[in-house]
């Protein structure tokens, strides 16, 4: 019988600190995706409100209480970190995803300006304040951007991008970093 | 190029992907003739000026018809999909 040792997606490879910048892996151990059906929208955030005290979130925002939070996650999509989900059967598509995504946080001084050379995002604090996610693109990989604070954010990706994620915020960060 | 994603705002061209004419949503029944389905295939305008087409938001899932204009380039905005076929 073969041994199976669990593995976090950016085992081995985080965290690195480059400059002004850390980079660490936030570990997920629960997430679902929650797809409400037509109609079904309201239905759902009253769902999760009652078992998780989070609503569904609005495009581009985040909602959380406590550990559990939800992130938007794309047209009529939103993934529930962190919380058991309440019966959603006939209200939702509900997909296990707690395997499926690697999670980077980065924080620090420079943390703005190395996400500046990947997304093609003003993720400003002005512009792009806690509690705000957007969907976009980190170089040529899709990706979740969320702030987590004021020098500090997560990005999300999917579980088989792992190693990609981290050398592409390396290498900016080793550029940034460079600049002085 | 900037394009509008209703969910995410303005958004970089590199973040979309192209389809073709908005015509694609007004797809006919299964009763009508032959002739019409092979109009719905494949003749399509081919404006100077205002036009209507499908972009593909790619890390949002939404699909989108642009409002553009061919001549001065100028994207004046866009509509969900699902909210224009309804």
């Amino acid at each position: 019988m073969a041994n199976i040792v669990a593995r976090k997606p950016c085992e081995g490879l985080l965290p690195v600190m480059i400059g002004s910048v850390t980079l660490s892996e936030v570990v997920i151990e629960k997430m679902a995706s929650v797809a409400p059906f037509k109609g079904k929208e309201g239905a759902v955030s009253a769902a999760l409100k009652e078992a998780c005290d989070i609503a569904f979130p609005a495009p581009n925002r985040t909602s959380s209480k406590g550990d559990a939070r939800a992130v938007w996650a794309g047209q009529g999509r939103a993934n529930l970190i962190g919380c058991d989900l309440p019966d959603l059967s006939g209200l939702a598509a509900v997909t296990d995803q707690g395997d499926g995504v690697a999670a980077v946080k980065i924080e620090g001084d420079g943390a703005e300006a190395v996400l500046a050379r990947l997304v093609p995002l003003d993720l400003r604090a002005a512009t792009f304040k806690r509690g705000h996610t957007a969907r976009s693109l980190v170089n040529h990989m899709a990706a979740s951007i969320t702030r987590l604070g004021p020098k500090s954010f997560e990005v999300m990706v999917m579980r088989s991008m792992a190693q990609t994620l981290v050398h592409e915020l390396t290498e900016a960060a080793e550029g940034v970093a460079a600049r002085g | 190029m900037r394009l509008i994603c209703p969910h995410c705002g303005e958004r970089d061209r590199r973040e979309f992907t192209y389809q073709g004419a908005a015509e694609i949503l007004d797809r006919p029944s299964l009763e009508v003739g032959n002739d019409d389905w092979a109009d719905y295939l494949h003749l399509r305008e081919n404006p100077a000026g205002e036009t209507k087409d499908m972009w593909y938001h790619d890390p949002c899932g939404a699909w989108i018809v642009m409002h553009r204009d061919t001549v001065s380039h100028a994207v004046h905005g866009g509509e969900l999909a699902l909210e224009v076929r309804k």
